[in-house]
């Protein structure tokens, strides 16, 4: 068996695995649906911070941009928004029948991605010509200051947070929102494997290795930029939207615009994976949310320490990631085969 | 905009909002020292720094609980923290000196967030504040309140930066902290134990914060998680002075103390920390505009 073999059956195990989960493990299936936005999380971040070398502490601002506005649309589309929020939602004066329950999400999840990814192209038109940690800073920056605003903001609920939609009970919505996640998994995953296999694929990496010499050679590098965090951020948006309606509850700086947990969580889970990689985010996410639940069961009120401590132990001494690691270790098995190579190399020089 | 016509109609609040922000953005000043040294010297842009001026209050409360002078809290928390800033180097920080500046972020992000949750479980999760001990001066008829620890604060910044700068120019670790800045190799080869001039500097750093939280906890307040700001703060007050320019810093600190004081009352109070982010970004973004004209990129 050959490396691309390998690579096709885990595809298959873990699609069969996803498809599965519903029926394998009834009761863990929240958690499961977690698993794959966090894997979506992980995906997006390494897209600009592994491939294009462009390190983001403030993706987490277009997450909380979805998560509002595919609560805002799925309110809007039946009732006043600035109604429902002071109302704090829910209720019996706000009721959500099957169908239009399901036209709010159908609606609301494809404009998460949107808004998302407009936000994105602002933003990043303004603060892509920064390069390495002054983007970093400037992204941090970005983050905390969207949560601070959004808490600012009354027709979103202020300081005191949005409740999505409720569901009707008919709907078994633990099982939709898995399917859901499964999904935007699966499509962020063959969406980037596709990107990273076409020419604009080797440009972002061409802006990763040397930035001058990527423009000096006519590439566009900021346009390219901006493309790059608008896929991101597009993603980011809909497990955003998807990640509120599970949540059922939307806190501006807890669960929105958490810079401090999962902002730093996307970019842990890909570094402990493996930077620059596709399976990198893939397998980081999954041993990484398994840590974290454990860590906040058993260690709770310490569960920060040992994060802390965690981040550094990775980033001091693991900081090739699982999938580096093991490409080290066994270049036969993981690393990129020679005919990958010629082609990458004849690709690059057409 | 209700504030501002309330600022045109009594000018006299200008001052008061002036000097204030002057007072409190010399305390900015202080942890900013400390940020330009480590970053200029060690190249590591330290995010702990927020949670190090945290940790110098609650050096300060615990003096106060044994019954000691609160203003005695200033150099016992520099001490302390000078300490605990050599052993976190020992322990972390030496790894990471000659790694990717994204590794050293990330780095002394774990350490903050840790300490976060460290000072929580020790010191617990309230707002805390000690009292000075020290009175209030008025001005202009009693128009204008100014408290005396501040004015204290005013003063430290310049004569701590002033200290500073004479270290740095004549004492011999001193200059062996700007060889090794100006290039850690040669440094070596002369001689300089660059491993002991990287521990004093973050050491130094540390002390420097913790200066500044024991005036911080004197003149404001402090709980566990309101580090970020600090961090942030300084990272700003450096890129507007650039490295090097100790001068520069306290310009910068006070500026940005005066701009956050009529900020925070023009904007309403609930949109002051945003506006201390949004101007970071701002700040950036001018600085990238400008490089950009001359087809050079902040890096």
């Amino acid at each position: 068996m050959n490396r691309t073999t390998y690579h096709y059956l885990a595809i298959a195990a873990l699609a069969l695995l996803g498809l599965a989960a519903p029926y394998l493990f009834p009761a863990y299936l929240s958690q499961f649906s977690k698993l794959w936005l966090f894997i979506v999380l992980a995906l997006t971040w390494d897209l600009t911070g592994g491939q294009m070398g462009y390190n983001s502490f403030g993706n987490v601002v277009f997450f909380g941009v979805g998560m509002y506005a595919a609560a805002a649309v799925q309110v809007a589309l039946y009732y006043p928004l600035a109604a429902y929020t002071a109302a704090k939602g829910g209720g019996t004066e706000f009721i959500f029948n099957t169908s239009q329950f399901l036209t709010g999400l159908a609606a609301g999840l494809p404009a998460a991605g949107i808004l998302a990814a407009l936000t994105a192209v602002a933003l990043g038109l303004i603060i892509l010509g920064m390069r390495g940690h002054y983007f970093a800073i400037a992204t941090l920056g970005l983050a905390i200051a969207a949560g601070e605003l959004a808490s600012g903001w009354d027709l979103i609920g202020a300081g005191s947070g949005m409740v999505t939609p409720t569901p009707p009970d008919s709907l078994d919505t633990t099982t939709l929102f898995y399917y859901l996640s499964f999904a935007l998994a699966a499509l962020t995953f063959v969406f980037l494997a596709w990107l990273y296999s076409t020419r604009y694929g080797l440009a972002i990496n061409a802006i990763r290795d040397d930035e001058d010499k990527a423009e000096a050679m006519g590439h566009h590098t900021i346009r390219n930029k901006v493309i790059a965090w608008t896929i991101a951020a597009f993603f980011l948006g809909m497990a955003g939207g998807i990640f509120g309606n599970l949540s059922k509850f939307i806190d501006p700086i807890d669960v929105a615009f958490n810079g401090a947990e999962i902002g730093v969580w996307m970019i842990l889970m890909a570094i402990l994976g493996g930077k620059g990689t596709l399976w990198g985010p893939v397998i980081g996410a999954s041993v990484f949310y398994v840590m974290k639940e454990l860590f906040w069961t058993y260690l709770l009120g310490w569960q920060r320490v040992a994060l802390g401590l965690l981040i550094i132990l990775i980033v001091v001494f693991f900081p090739q990631g699982i999938v580096g690691w093991l490409k080290e270790r066994w270049p036969s098995r993981f690393g990129p085969t020679a005919a990958e190579m010629e082609a990458a190399d004849a690709k690059g020089e057409a | 905009m209700d504030n501002l016509n309330l600022l045109i109609a009594a000018p006299i609040l200008n001052v008061q909002l002036l000097l204030d922000g002057l007072m409190i953005g010399a305390i900015f000043a202080l942890a900013a020292f400390g940020m330009a040294l480590v970053w200029g010297v060690m190249n590591i842009i330290n995010v702990a720094q927020g949670e190090f001026v945290i940790l110098g209050g609650y050096m300060t409360l615990l003096l106060v609980k044994y019954g000691l002078p609160p203003l005695l809290g200033i150099p016992f928390a520099a001490v302390t923290l000078f300490f605990l800033g050599w052993l976190l180097y020992r322990l972390i920080i030496w790894r990471i000196v000659d790694a990717d500046m994204f590794i050293s972020l990330l780095a002394t992000f774990g350490v903050s967030i840790m300490m976060q949750q460290l000072m929580n479980e020790i010191f617990g999760s309230d707002v805390r504040t000690a009292e000075s001990g020290l009175g209030m001066s008025y001005l202009f008829n009693n128009m204008v309140t100014v408290s005396q620890i501040k004015v204290l604060a005013f003063i430290l910044a310049f004569v701590i930066g002033l200290a500073l700068w004479l270290f740095l120019k004549r004492s011999r670790l001193g200059q062996a902290i700007r060889a090794t800045s100006q290039n850690p190799r040669a440094a070596r080869i002369l001689g300089i134990d660059t491993g002991r001039v990287y521990a004093a500097t973050y050491a130094i750093n540390a002390a420097l914060c913790g200066a500044a939280g024991a005036l911080v906890v004197m003149a404001w307040s402090i709980h566990p998680y309101a580090g970020l700001p600090y961090t942030v703060r300084s990272f700003m007050i450096v890129i507007m002075a650039g490295l090097g320019n100790l001068g520069g810093v306290i310009a910068a600190g006070l500026g940005l103390g005066a701009a956050e004081q009529f900020a925070g009352f023009l904007l309403g109070a609930e949109y002051q920390l945003a506006f201390v982010f949004l101007l970071l970004v701002a700040v950036l973004v001018w600085r990238q505009i400008n490089l950009a004209r001359k087809r050079q990129y902040l890096k």
